[in-house]
């Protein structure tokens, strides 16, 4: 994704897009102690993330989702600590690039 | 020859490294059929580098163009890369990885690390001491059945080690010494007789272990996210399998123990991987 | 032990008649695989010897070459994909080129297919746009050198090579299908007006101008590495398509007689059907067929003293002899050699 501009007008592109995920089928996921490892069918890629990743793909393959809804869908399901829509672009962000989320 | 499951063709500008090969190897078998999985050639760059300051270029089915030539004088190290070079890059039914292997009544003990941690060394060590040496720089991890699969090529030591391992092998058939390489003095050890006799005959993962030499005896326990990232950086041809690959490591870290160990000397190692070895 | 085995006939005759693979003894068998390899035409093999009975050995290396490929098709058509996504935003069109297409479309040139890096066409008024855009999402150059950065943008077809950051891989962003000094001049804006689009809105070129496209680089470009597989592109692309129009098509490129050759080359080789009237050989084509078959039984390139000239006629073909002189000079001066 190209981001480029201030930090505001950032800010203000990543609330409107809508984020999709890899679906299901084209995941294996396994949890080995912390971490958890998840093999991208689609791209032959091998991903060792943490929280939040693995529960932010679980929720945006239920439905694509914006920024401010997936934050809202994370919050009634786990007990955030120091959630924030910036931290949460972060992760978005790093999800995309490795090609597990796709803004759609 | 065959080397395990993997069989060569070897083609050489020069004889003395096809020479050196055939009595080093002279009790392997051949390639499965006649039809080798891998061809390598030693070749010279220009016509006229075949007897001026000869300098030997890594050939093969597989290549890497930024290698550069060896001194004719170093021709058995030059087709022994080689052919480390074929299975790193082109293998693709086994899962490599960067590892010493030896085996114990059916169980096989991994040793990876970096260069001169002490894996091909350690394991030339237990081979002396009873254990089936099944090989000294890459496992064979068969995606299908977890099991570890023989790669017993020529040991190779480098530095003390060469006279550490002479010590304790007394009857040990060794190629010859090769001096003035970037990694100091190499020289290569033959398989025992029961290491190639066996080679076809693979064993169940029982313990990997870390070593790292030149430090005080200490060990710790490894988890399993650590072993995934650290054995998937050392495998050659891990992204390469895909899926199988993914399935075969996980299920590796997750089923068999791992230990990082750190040593002074020789000794003190052989102490600790007994012990290990007894626990698991 | 057979006769030495000094050209790649074998290959040829085995991509060409399967069958004719029943006679080879252990020796064919380990000359036959080792060209495959060195031609990039392994995983080709496989797919045509598939079913056929054969050594055991013979078996399992055809079938690692067949999952290979299959590997490679995965993390090609990745590309292709990631390249889009990153890409989206400029609304522009975006063509894929030679394996990466062959595959995304699901032609028969794209079966066990050995692929490398991503080639992509985008219009040439585009390309600042697509190559910002490929910047901010994780690609970077692969070489800084001011001299062939300079040479690049003003006279190559494409952008300098850029490798992906994370996953290493590389990809080539062309405005047309041959360099700006290049004699030929293809119609760009035709190659997008005769595209067609793919499900995901990646776009791949009309069979003619693959052929086109798949010829000129064979014959125009010069260098004719990798030629054998080449050819058999075309040969596939001919035995699918069919030839119609390929000669008008071919002419509006300027690239009649690169294509006219393959054709030849191919049917010779392959034996491609082609209309009779294009079958009558000139000179030169049997120069052609001896490099394209310079192979032998190691997979080793033979005819050294040919390659190197046709190393310097690919530098003579891309520019004016008098640039090729300055350029070839500089290149040799920091070391290059032809490979």
């Amino acid at each position: 994704m190209g981001l480029t501009g201030s930090a505001m007008g950032k800010a203000m592109v990543m609330q409107a897009m809508i984020f999709r995920a890899e679906p299901a089928e084209s995941l294996r996921i396994q949890a080995l102690d912390d971490f958890t490892l998840i093999f991208h069918r689609r791209s032959g890629l091998t991903h060792l993330v943490t929280a939040p990743a693995p529960e932010i793909l679980a929720i945006l393959q239920e439905a694509p989702l914006n920024r401010d809804e997936l934050l809202a869908r994370l919050g009634e399901r786990y007990d955030l600590e120091d959630a924030s829509p910036a931290a949460l672009d972060a992760r978005l962000a790093e999800l995309i690039a490795v090609g597990l989320v796709e803004v759609q | 020859m065959r080397i395990g499951p993997v069989g060569f063709r070897v083609g050489s500008d020069w004889r003395a490294p096809i020479a050196e090969l055939e009595r080093l190897y002279a009790d392997y078998p051949v390639p499965e059929g006649g039809i080798p999985d891998f061809n390598v050639r030693l070749f010279a760059a220009r016509p006229w580098r075949r007897l001026l300051r000869p300098a030997v270029v890594l050939g093969g089915d597989f290549v890497l163009p930024e290698a550069a030539p060896l001194p004719l004088a170093q021709g058995l190290l030059a087709a022994e890369m080689a052919m480390n070079l074929q299975m790193a890059l082109g293998q693709r039914r086994y899962l490599l990885l960067h590892a010493s292997a030896v085996e114990r009544d059916g169980r096989a003990l991994l040793m990876t690390g970096l260069s001169g941690a002490g894996k091909s060394t350690l394991a030339a060590l237990l081979a002396a001491r009873g254990w089936r040496l099944m090989g000294d720089e890459f496992a064979l991890v068969d995606p299908a059945s977890g099991l570890i699969h023989a790669f017993p090529r020529l040991v190779s030591l480098k530095n003390e080690a060469i006279e550490v391992v002479r010590a304790a092998v007394p009857g040990g058939r060794f190629g010859p010494l090769i001096a003035g390489t970037p990694k100091g003095d190499i020289r290569h050890l033959v398989p025992q007789t029961q290491s190639i006799a066996r080679m076809a005959e693979p064993a169940q993962p029982a313990l990997i272990l870390f070593p790292r030499f030149g430090f005080e005896p200490a060990q710790r326990a490894l988890r399993a996210s650590e072993v995934f990232v650290r054995l998937t950086q050392a495998s050659t041809n891990y992204v390469a399998l895909g899926e199988r690959g993914f399935e075969a490591m996980v299920r590796l870290v997750r089923e068999v123990p791992a230990r990082a160990i750190d040593y002074p000397n020789a000794d003190a190692a052989l102490a600790q991987v007994e012990a290990l070895w007894g626990e698991s | 032990m057979g006769r030495v085995v000094n050209d790649a006939m074998p290959l040829v005759r085995a991509l060409r008649d399967p069958a004719s693979t029943g006679t080879l003894d252990a020796a064919g068998w380990t000359a036959l695989l080792a060209m495959a390899r060195a031609e990039q035409l392994i995983g080709t093999l496989a797919c045509r010897l598939d079913g056929l009975p054969m050594p055991a050995a013979a078996k399992r290396i055809l079938a690692e070459a067949r999952s290979s490929a299959i590997e490679q098709r995965r993390a090609a058509l990745w590309e292709a994909e990631a390249a889009r996504r990153s890409l989206v935003g400029l609304d522009c069109p975006i063509v894929l080129l030679k394996g990466t297409a062959f595959a995304a479309a699901g032609l028969t040139a794209g079966l066990g297919r050995s692929i490398g890096d991503l080639d992509i066409l985008v219009p040439r008024e585009r390309i600042a746009e697509v190559e910002a855009a490929l910047l901010a999402a994780g690609w970077e150059w692969v070489k800084p050198d001011p001299y062939d950065d300079a040479y690049y943008r003003k006279w190559m077809h494409e952008l300098p090579p850029l490798i992906h950051r994370e996953r290493d891989r590389m990809i080539d962003v062309h405005h047309t299908i041959l360099p700006l000094t290049a004699k030929p001049t293809p119609d760009a804006s035709a190659l997008f007006a005769e595209s067609a689009a793919l499900e995901n809105g990646l776009r791949v070129l009309s069979p003619n101008d693959m052929i086109v496209h798949a010829a000129a680089h064979l014959f125009a470009d010069g260098e004719l590495a990798g030629g054998l597989r080449n050819l058999w592109d075309i040969h596939c692309l001919i035995t699918e398509f069919g030839s119609d129009g390929l000669a008008a098509r071919a002419e509006r490129h300027q690239l009649g007689d690169a294509v006219a050759r393959a054709l030849r080359q191919a049917n010779d080789l392959y034996g491609t059907p082609i209309p009779e009237s294009r079958r009558t050989r000139d000179r030169a084509d049997r120069l052609y067929r001896r490099r394209l078959l310079a192979r032998d039984g190691w997979g080793r390139p033979t005819q050294r003293v040919l390659r190197f000239g046709f190393f310097v006629r690919s530098h003579w073909l891309r520019m004016p002899p008098a640039m090729l002189g300055r350029h070839l000079w500089t290149k040799w001066r920091k070391g290059h050699r032809p490979a």
